[in-house]
């Protein structure tokens, strides 16, 4: 079961974070300090797995963004690179070519994407067509262009 | 403002955000939010009411706000509005904040849990699944008690659309993940297992990763799963990869599911239904054989996919253990992923081969790669392989290539990263203990440790050389000659020192001989290093010069003029000054014969399990540390098994402690005497000498002052193994405190309990100071306060859970905040638990939470005092007890009780002048009750009359019984 995952970009600027436990703000804190100074440290070339208590964190890089996520020491490596990677891919096809600032501007889209996706820790949906259909059939509830420019700024 | 927003993008939130990040610096970052948020506050806090989009909009504000790391304070009853909201939108920003934010113990939990009601209750799937998502994100316990009994009905209801099931499944994943003894199991259990069977493999794959977390618990409930498994495995691994559609994942079919049902099947043993086996070996087969076509796509993502199954394949392989063709077969293929190019495959691997070097099939076959394990050792650039190098080299050793392993691993020691420095000195002492052929080699290893790596070298790794060498006489005359040479080096470490001063201590004679190492050399030697050493590695030495008294009269003169001299005698140090004291007197007064035996050889020690191996275990955590011990059983003819059990002699086994890693030399906090004198002999004697140093000895009992009131209890008798609680029901305890403050609540070998507290009106706070006495670390380190039946209504007591870790000789501490909300007799009772040396400990002690606490004094003149005493004349008003005195009756003592109980002692009231009179007034939350009492002592009777008078009759019986226990 994945504890959590993490956003975060070069300059340790965390982007998005997501926590399938409970725990206190503080100790959050405390492990978003840790994974981005212990990701960020890591040398080019070296495997994606780190162990961190009792943790296996796995983590990798996508341009600018890091993405990193806490593991339980029985769950399966490869595969959560590949989480991240079907992740990335779903934000992809829904920003298409998404970049740090789509998440940055649109942070609440990408937790929709990931409540699809991930639920508890665990894989819900793995079929990228299902979900692309769910955030798609959300938007379609949702407002015209127009509207949105006829919307107040402040 | 850049035009990135898509759907239901909100405006002001996207402007906001651009301010944000033109920002130049945090202070201009905080002033914009500061801004926004009195925005923000205003508009939740205006007259008009505000749409449903601004709601969203600006709700939406503060998540990002809070998401920047700020505090947020409110915005939540606004969000749970927002779930009532009929637009899918608003509603799912409402969702969002709750689970981001809100924390489980909230007070809008009931409101949000209406909201999730109405929710699950609408038949729209889109709004069930919101709602459903809520619930694993917050995964509170009262919405466990809330929900538990609807979801399994949602999940195997047969109108239930399928993107609700699997939210579903795994929502009830989740409850039982953080509240299992709220999850019902019942007739819901056996559909769910069918529903590996449905047709929608989205539904299949949330399902199984349900069931495997179910059948960790009760496996035999879930037995039926594992056929179910093994035919949709089988399914999935002979497809083609075009057959599964979207849920084939870069060529690969369904790599999810088929790692979740691997993992499912890692929680039953192979399968006794024959032909159920016959398939699984060959989905099994199937995977392994697949692993050497060529691929596919040349993707990372193929390879990764198609590698992750293989990997869960073998770790199923290796649960099982009983098919030694797939576990070979498994073995080389990891023994190809060794020389991978791609690091994480290598990594992987070697991690995995580790699990299988424990298996008597693939033992050997694991072997075989050592040079290619000891070549990723010296050359991979990654720190985490290099460590599961370690770690396989570890599990792989047996004893035909413990010599060059552990010459391997000290080699790797010198360069090694500081980060896993510790654990590789470690392994290195097991491996040398374990596989020793000949001592000397052992020896030599440890010194080499201490000599490469002295600063990680635990206290666990150097005591249990000391253990061996005492042990074994056919080392001991080389490990002093070792030590000697080793201690020539012009700087050596301090562990190196305490290893050679204990064993010159006891063996430097068996190379008095030789005159390059006479006594006085040897002496020499050591003292050269004392003055740069630590205070309890010079304790240490000085006892190592008593011992060389006995063993070497002739230079009895040296070490007694070394003792005499202030800078021994007059130690700053406590520790020091004594053992210098007592040693000196020692030296001079007893004669030979009673030297002799109280300087006697160490007796050997008991055998027990290598302290080293638990710390190795609790460092690395369950399951990590292949079992040296448990797999290579066969082979045990190794020093401390329990083939050549030690003659030891029953007095020897008390001084010795009693657990395995604590101080095994009686250094730190243990009475001097203990590692010296043998208890047999001259026992008498040895109280004459050293009957005026007593205090130090003394000063290890809790202090004496703390109990002035009541005998101390006894100890043991509280902390049990048996996890039930046993709760000290003595009241001494608590009347220990009625009338003070601080001191110490309890106390045992493991802990101690200290105490603080302050109260002022109805109010009172609490500090708690946790001391671990061990140097063991406690684990899952849990407090809880109690307050049974009435006591829940009439106090209220809050606090913060402390770290579950407390470090051996850590003091951790807890602050209860107490509110008495109405007068109460009961105590409340604080229960601990925590784990020691891997059993549970439990033990729950009464908190001295009295009534009186919550006194404030009142000063009244004798005429006030007087009319109110017959204000309050009626029959249940009043409550008197006459009884013996139990202490001495000293007038000052009781005026200190008296005072201590929190009343103002009246002086000149009481016309008789040896009595004593008080007055005060009780603060509880609901009323205040004020109090006067009358304390009148016969000292030729040696009783005390007691006279309470309050206007609640309940107040006066319970203040009149927690004070004349004091007397």
């Amino acid at each position: 079961m994945m504890h959590f995952m993490l956003l975060f970009s070069r300059q340790g600027k965390l982007r998005l974070q997501k926590w399938f436990i409970a725990i206190g703000e503080r100790e959050k804190k405390k492990i978003i300090r840790e994974m981005t100074q212990s990701v960020l440290a890591r040398q080019p070339k070296t495997c994606n797995f780190m162990d961190w208590k009792d943790l296996k964190i796995v983590y990798k890089r996508y341009a600018s963004l890091y993405i990193c996520c806490g593991m339980e020491d029985q769950d399966n490596e490869l595969l959560t690179i590949e989480i991240m990677h079907r992740y990335v891919e779903l934000l992809d096809k829904y920003f298409g070519n998404v970049c740090e600032l789509d998440i940055i501007f649109n942070f609440e889209k990408a937790y929709f994407i990931l409540d699809e996706f991930l639920m508890g820790g665990e894989v819900q949906e793995t079929s990228k067509l299902s979900v692309s259909k769910c955030i798609e059939e959300s938007d379609l509830m949702q407002e015209t262009m127009e509207e949105y420019l006829s919307k107040p700024t402040f | 403002m850049p035009a990135v927003s898509k759907g239901d993008g909100m405006r002001g939130l996207a402007v906001f955000i651009s301010d944000i990040r033109n920002c130049k610096s945090k202070e201009a970052e905080i002033k914009r939010i500061n801004k926004e948020l009195a925005n923000i506050r205003s508009k939740f806090k205006g007259d008009k009411a505000l749409d449903g989009y601004s709601k969203k909009k600006y709700v939406c504000k503060l998540l990002f706000i809070f998401l920047l790391g700020h505090d947020i304070d409110f915005g939540h009853m606004e969000a749970v509005n927002l779930l009532s909201s009929n637009r899918y939108t608003e509603k799912q920003i409402g969702y969002l904040f709750i689970s981001v934010l809100v924390n489980s113990n909230s007070e809008l939990i009931r409101l949000i849990n209406n909201g999730i009601k109405n929710d699950l209750a609408s038949r729209n799937p889109t709004f069930m699944n919101l709602a459903l998502h809520c619930i694993a994100n917050v995964g509170s316990r009262e919405m466990a008690e809330a929900f538990t009994a609807d979801i399994p009905k949602i999940l195997v209801a047969g109108d239930t659309m399928d993107s609700v099931k699997q939210s579903a499944a795994l929502c009830l994943l989740r409850l039982n993940r953080t509240s299992p003894d709220l999850v019902p199991m019942g007739e819901w259990t056996s559909r769910v297992v069918h529903l590996l069977n449905d047709q929608h493999l989205g539904v299949v794959t949330a399902a199984t990763s349900l069931i495997t977390t179910l059948a960790q618990k009760n496996p035999e409930e879930f037995k039926t799963s594992v056929s179910l498994a093994v035919s949709r495995l089988s399914r999935i691994v002979t497809s083609a990869s075009t057959d599964l559609q979207d849920y084939t994942y870069y060529f690969v079919p369904a790599p999810w599911l088929s790692v979740k049902l691997l993992r499912l099947l890692q929680c039953y043993p192979p399968p006794e239904d024959g032909a159920v086996r016959g398939r699984l070996t060959e989905c099994l087969e199937t995977i392994l054989n697949k692993a050497q076509e060529p691929p596919k796509s040349k993707k990372v993502q193929h390879s990764n996919a198609k590698n992750a199954v293989l990997f869960e394949a073998i770790s199923l392989i290796i649960h099982h253990d009983s098919e030694p063709n797939l576990l070979v077969r498994a073995c080389n293929q990891l023994g190809q992923f060794l020389q991978h190019r791609e690091t994480n495959l290598r990594y992987l691997a070697l991690e995995s081969m580790c699990t299988l070097a424990s298996s008597e099939f693939s033992h050997e076959a694991v072997k075989t790669h050592i040079e290619t394990v000891i070549n990723a050792l010296k050359t991979e650039r990654d720190v985490s392989v290099r460590q599961r190098a370690v770690d396989l080299l570890y599990a792989m050793c047996d004893r035909s290539n413990a010599q060059q392993i552990v010459a391997e691993m000290l080699n790797y020691l010198e360069t090694a990263d500081y980060s896993i420095r510790e654990e590789i000195v470690l392994k290195v002492a097991i491996l040398a203990e374990k596989y020793a052929v000949d001592y000397t080699w052992y020896v030599d290893t440890i010194l080499n440790l201490i000599r490469i790596a002295g600063d990680y070298v635990s206290e666990e790794v150097w005591y249990r050389v000391i253990q061996i060498v005492i042990n074994r006489d056919d080392v001991q005359g080389y490990s002093a000659k070792t030590v000697f040479e080793a201690l020539q080096a012009p700087a050596c470490h301090e562990n190196l020192l305490k290893v050679g001063g204990y064993i010159l201590g006891e063996f430097g004679n068996l190379i008095a001989g030789d005159p390059r190492s006479s006594p006085l050399i040897q002496f020499n030697l050591l003292h050269s290093k004392f003055h740069l050493c630590s205070v309890p590695t010079r304790a240490l030495l000085l006892s190592t010069y008593i011992k060389f008294v006995n063993l070497f009269p002739e230079i009895k003169a040296t070490i007694q003029d070394v003792l005499r001299s202030d800078s021994q005698l007059r130690n700053a140090d406590v520790e020091l000054q004594q053992r210098a004291v007592e040693y000196l007197r020692l030296s001079s007064i007893a004669s030979t014969d009673i030297l002799a035996t109280v300087l006697e050889e160490m007796p050997p020690f008991p055998e027990r399990e290598s302290s080293i191996l638990t710390k190795l275990k609790k460092k690395k955590g369950p399951g990590k540390v292949p079992d040296v011990e448990e797999t290579k059983k066969e082979r045990n003819s190794d020093m401390n098994g329990s083939t050549e059990p030690a003659s030891v002699n029953s007095s020897a086994v008390t001084m010795s402690t009693p657990s395995t890693s604590t101080d095994l030399l009686g250094l730190g906090s243990a009475p001097v005497l203990n590692s010296v004198a043998p208890p047999s002999a001259g026992g008498s004697l040895l109280v004459d000498v050293f009957s005026d140093n007593s205090p130090a000895v003394a000063s290890l009992a809790p202090s004496a002052e703390e109990n002035f009131s009541s005998p101390r209890i006894g100890s043991t008798d509280v902390v049990s193994d048996d996890p039930a609680a046993a709760v000290h029901d003595a009241d001494e305890l608590v009347d220990k405190f009625v009338c003070k403050n601080n001191g110490v609540l309890f106390e045992n070998q493991l802990m101690q309990i200290g105490l603080k507290s302050e109260f002022r009106q109805n109010l009172g706070r609490m500090y708690i100071f946790y001391g671990n006495k061990t140097s063991t670390q406690f684990q899952s380190f849990l407090t809880a306060v109690i307050c049974q039946d009435a006591l829940k209504t009439q106090l209220n007591i809050q606090t913060k859970q402390v770290d579950p870790a407390v470090d051996g000789g850590a003091q951790v501490q807890q602050i209860l905040n107490i509110e008495c909300v109405s007068d109460f007799v009961e105590a409340p009772i604080l229960n601990i638990q925590f784990r020691y040396g891997g059993a549970l400990q439990n033990m729950s002690v009464k908190l001295p939470v009295t009534l009186n606490k919550f006194f404030q004094p009142t000063e009244m003149t004798s005429q006030d005092f007087f009319q109110r005493w017959k204000q309050l004349a009626a029959p249940q008003q009043e409550v008197q007890k006459i009884f013996k005195a139990k202490h001495p009756m000293d007038t000052e003592v009781t005026k200190a009780k008296i005072i201590g109980f929190g009343v103002a002692l009246l002086d000149m009231v009481d016309p008789n002048p040896s009595n004593f009179t008080g007055a005060g007034v009780i603060h509880t939350k609901n009323i205040q009750v004020g109090c006067l009492l009358r304390l009148e002592p016969n000292t030729q009777a040696q009783m005390y009359r007691l006279t309470l008078r309050t206007s609640r009759e309940t107040v006066s019986q319970r203040l009149c019984e927690l004070l004349s226990e004091q007397f």
